[in-house]
């Protein structure tokens, strides 16, 4: 189910293209990125290592090192390119009306200060607080996250907590002002599994209640199966497969998509063994000018070996960055996809890789 | 913390005897017999044995040792064999001359360093960048008595002033109460310490700059001063203040290069003179008191940590 067209779009993302500058020549890390996220609904990113998903995490918060550099594209706020916005303008909607969570609550938090201290701060800095309401909030927000006797937490410094409070209060203080969109890049991944469970469900609680919208960034798809509305997989800096959450699990169109999906264990299907995407990522000094999973995909052509395929939109607005489903590839082939004979039709947008 | 501050306290006692045992041992291992050298060239023999009896120098080191120590804690640091005035009388007209000009080189270093440093690293790779480092590695480079010799020359001696700086033009003289006689000392050994300050603020910086957190205070949407003032500096700032804390316990006993150059009498002078006429009541003495006080900067270097950052525990 594509998005439905009365549906308020919050965020769009615009063939965005981010580069880094570094000794040995310029490294494009994000390179014609385009989502679209609803109000209120979450959208995951997901992908490898290096794919390029936390820079554009960035990228859309404007938070480059001082080495990166947006050379492309437009990210819509409500219909406003952030792009365009002066370093104040864009100060004023960081952690106000786009905020974000990151990957490393054990180093995420200044360990200099209290974290009621640092929850005060956005609110002092966006919601012309005084010191005491804010510490007053602080308390209320440590309680909205579950933090038990939040009025003794509030003045604790972040060495006195556990990762999975810490990234508590991580979430507290990105909410602290009722944020529209939320950016968690990749919040669980440095914790222990449980208190993963018990993170993203605080986090889909929090959405439901306060109805924001999340940019939910990944490489873990039984997340994504957890969490998300939307996907957007990453490869290689490109978005290369966006679909409703259904038709990415039930039917995956980008041989690298179905790649990660069977790389992954299930519980309701039995598995001999995990099938591995062989190879590795390109290095973004030599990515390939063709498709860029060419070289390591299993169905790939002499036309996908020269080719860049453009991102294609299917009539339920899904999309996918794959030559198979054009009208360029030609014939009927036989691919052997992760060990199991499949047939590709040439039969443009419609062309099936049955599962 | 006060507990810990006792702590501290009773622990120092075993560094100050081993300095004195240093003192001690190296004053008897200098060649030439000190008796010799306090009653001069020509003395007679009859001279010489009775001075040696008059300073104690016939009796077995460790007693002699025995007796400084047990004179020491009492207060009673013996008296000068050259002056014949009390050792603690002459610390104590020379000590805060030096804690004076100690303290203002060390406002001037801070002063100078932090903000040096802090432009250095927040304007990373640029020409300000630089142009400060190079500035600095000057600084470092330069011996403090060079650099207080170049300063006489164009402030005191007037060379290479033009005429409309004329005012700035002052008087090396004994020590007195005018900024202009402090000024010029306090710069030499200020901008030293500023050279270092700014070198260790500018590392610091950078490494707490490229921290999770500073990315975190960024995306909260506060400006890059309170970024950089107050999210960055005050974790910067751990290894600085180390550095400030050996600055000043440096001023306060290595002073002696640039007090010999502005003529000040202070510490510094004292322990050189005594040196150089194997006055060893006063070596002692002056390195004693200076021990003294390097061990406590440095306990309140260790304390000042525990101001700066809650997570070290100082028990």
């Amino acid at each position: 189910m594509s998005i439905p067209v009365n549906q308020e779009i919050i965020l769009e993302v615009k063939n965005l293209q981010t580069i880094f500058k570094t000794d040995t020549g310029d490294v494009r890390a994000v390179d014609g990125v385009s989502f679209k996220l609803p109000k209120g609904k979450t959208i995951g990113i997901v992908g490898e290592s290096g794919s390029g998903k936390s820079i554009t995490s960035l990228s859309i918060m404007r938070l480059l090192a001082s080495n990166g550099k947006i050379t492309n594209g437009e990210v819509l706020y409500k219909g406003e390119d952030l792009l365009k916005l002066s370093e104040s303008q864009m100060r004023k909607l960081r952690g106000n009306e786009i905020s974000m969570i990151f990957q490393e609550p054990m180093t995420s938090l200044n360990p200099v200060y209290t974290v009621g201290q640092q929850i005060s701060e956005a609110l002092m800095l966006h919601q012309n607080m005084s010191k005491k309401d804010a510490f007053i909030r602080s308390v209320e927000l440590l309680k909205l996250v579950g933090i038990p006797s939040p009025d003794k937490r509030v003045k604790n410094y972040p060495f006195e907590l556990s990762g999975g409070m810490r990234q508590r209060v991580m979430i507290a203080m990105s909410l602290a002002c009722d944020p529209e969109i939320l950016i968690a890049d990749e919040p669980t991944t440095a914790l222990d599994v449980t208190i993963q469970a018990q993170i993203l469900e605080l986090i889909k609680e929090l959405q439901d209640r306060l109805g924001m919208s999340v940019i939910f960034i990944t490489h873990d798809l039984g997340v994504v199966a957890e969490t998300c509305d939307y996907v957007a997989v990453m490869y290689a800096g490109q978005v290369v497969e966006y679909a409703d959450i259904r038709t990415l699990f039930h039917e995956p169109k980008l041989p690298y998509t179905i790649g990660l999906l069977k790389s992954l264990p299930r519980h309701d299907i039995e598995q001999d063994k995990l099938q591995p995407i062989n190879g590795n990522v390109p290095s973004p000094h030599e990515m390939p000018v063709s498709c860029r999973f060419s070289p390591r995909c299993p169905a790939a052509t002499d036309l996908c070996r020269a080719n860049m395929p453009q991102l294609e939109t299917d009539e339920n607005g899904n999309q996918v960055r794959c030559w198979i489903y054009t009208d360029e590839w030609t014939g009927e082939a036989e691919v052997d996809i992760y060990g199991e004979k499949r047939i590709a039709k040439s039969r443009g947008a419609k062309t099936i890789l049955p599962d | 913390m006060p507990k810990y501050i006792i702590r501290r306290l009773i622990q120092t006692i075993p560094v100050l005897i081993g300095v004195t045992i240093l003192v001690f041992s190296l004053m008897h291992l200098v060649p030439g017999d000190p008796a010799q050298i306090v009653a001069g060239e020509g003395a007679s023999e009859q001279t010489v044995e009775n001075i040696r009896e008059r300073l104690g120098l016939n009796e077995a080191i460790p007693v002699q040792y025995g007796r400084f120590l047990g004179n020491a804690v009492q207060g009673d640091l013996g008296s000068s064999v050259r002056s014949g005035r009390p050792v603690m009388d002459e610390i104590s007209s020379r000590f805060w001359v030096t804690v004076e000009l100690a303290f203002y080189s060390t406002i001037v270093a801070v002063f100078l360093g932090l903000i040096a440093g802090i432009i250095s690293a927040v304007r990373h790779y640029t020409i300000a960048d630089t142009s400060i480092m190079i500035v600095a590695l000057f600084g470092l480079s330069m011996p403090n008595f060079w650099f207080g010799l170049l300063l006489i020359q164009w402030f005191a001696i007037g060379n290479w002033m033009p005429e409309s700086l004329e005012f700035l033009k002052m008087r090396p003289s004994g020590w007195g109460d005018s900024w202009r006689q402090i000024i010029l000392p306090v710069l030499t050994l200020g901008t030293g310490g500023a050279a270092i300050i700014a070198r260790m603020t500018r590392s610091s910086m950078l490494e707490v700059i490229g921290q999770d957190y500073i990315r975190t205070a960024r995306a909260k949407g506060v400006s890059e001063r309170i970024v950089t003032y107050r999210h960055a500096l005050k974790n910067a700032l751990i290894p600085v203040v180390t550095v400030v804390g050996l600055e000043f316990g440096g001023f306060l006993g290595g002073a002696v290069l640039t007090e010999t150059i502005f003529a000040i009498n202070g510490m510094g002078r004292l322990t050189i003179d005594a040196i150089r006429t194997r006055d060893f009541p006063v070596v002692q003495g002056t390195v004693l008191v200076i021990s003294v006080i390097f061990v406590l900067v440095n306990l309140l270097v260790d304390i000042s940590y525990r101001l700066l950052n809650k997570r070290i525990d100082l028990n």
